[in-house]
């Protein structure tokens, strides 16, 4: 299978790879993991006071595909609000990168950390 | 016939491997094609057909891993295909720090003493969740053992990698 020239590039060149400390209440960290590969994935957002993500890193141990797909959401997410950032969709994901059908669930794996990030970062706030 | 009746077994994730072994050579041997060599055209595909069947349902009854998932499709839970996510953080948590475990034994120059530390801990923890896996699927409770058939996969896969780990090693 081929990998397109958006997923090398991200694959090579990963954009925002590491770690914020999770115990900042700036931070929301999402971590999610994909059984049908054993990919694993942790999107961390630094979050402004008004709500608008500043900068977002990420980890993933996965395929070329999952590393692309969570390297190009820490490139969306930023400057976007929480709201916005919860509307991106792995459909989305996978046009952009021309993933495969069959690695549609790196795409999902990505979709799925933004929305783990959030709730993180609501449940970090509500009390 | 599914998969256990081929076997003469009941449906059940607790397994004999090695009376399954034993039984799938008989069955093989029954019905390799050259039994069939002088048998009409018809006969013919149907051995091959049948010996295709033995030959699937060997392959899925002998790992732990696909036997759960089989059960489960028996039961009506199909999740070999699926493409949910985990979402628990603290076992996420533990897959990150066995993968960067993973990291920091490729980098060993002596890694072996590593991998045999870390390949028997992965094997306790895969014997720990089968044992689960088939205390639930007893209850039928189906959805909590496919939760622990969807970790098993994450343990098997850490155990895949070390072993690709341990072949690189063993060429230098």
């Amino acid at each position: 299978m081929a990998y397109s020239d958006k997923v090398i590039d991200h694959y090579e060149n990963p954009r925002n790879v590491g770690s914020f400390d999770k115990n900042d209440p700036q931070i929301a960290t999402g971590m999610v993991g994909a059984p049908a590969c054993g990919d694993v994935m942790k999107l961390q957002l630094k979050i402004s006071d008004s709500g608008v993500i500043e900068d977002a890193k990420f980890k993933t141990y996965g395929c070329g595909s999952a590393i692309a797909s969570s390297s190009l959401v820490t490139e969306w997410v930023k400057g976007k609000s929480l709201e916005e950032a919860s509307e991106i969709k792995n459909t989305d994901i996978a046009q952009e990168l021309a993933l495969p059908p069959v690695k549609i669930h790196c795409s999902i794996l990505a979709e799925d950390a933004i929305k783990a990030a959030i709730d993180d970062y609501k449940t970090k706030h509500s009390s | 016939m599914n998969f256990f009746e081929i076997f003469d077994f009941e449906p059940a994730f607790d397994l004999d491997v090695n009376t399954l072994s034993a039984r799938y050579k008989n069955l093989q041997r029954a019905f390799h094609p050259d039994q069939y060599a002088s048998a009409n055209e018809s006969q013919k595909l149907l051995a091959l057909r049948k010996a295709t069947e033995i030959n699937d349902a060997y392959a899925t009854l002998k790992s732990a891993t696909s036997r759960a998932e089989y059960l489960l499709k028996l039961a009506g839970l199909d999740i070999s295909h699926e493409t949910t996510t985990v979402k628990d953080p603290s076992f996420l948590m533990q897959q990150m720090e066995y993968r960067e475990r993973l990291e920091d034994i490729s980098a060993l120059s002596d890694p072996y003493d590593a991998i045999v530390a870390f390949e028997e801990e992965l094997e306790a923890e895969q014997a720990e969740l089968e044992a689960l896996i088939g205390r639930e699927l007893k209850s039928a409770h189906y959805e909590q053992a496919a939760n622990a058939v969807r970790k098993l996969k994450f343990v098997n896969k850490l155990q895949t990698e070390l072993e690709r780990l341990e072949d690189e090693a063993s060429e230098i």
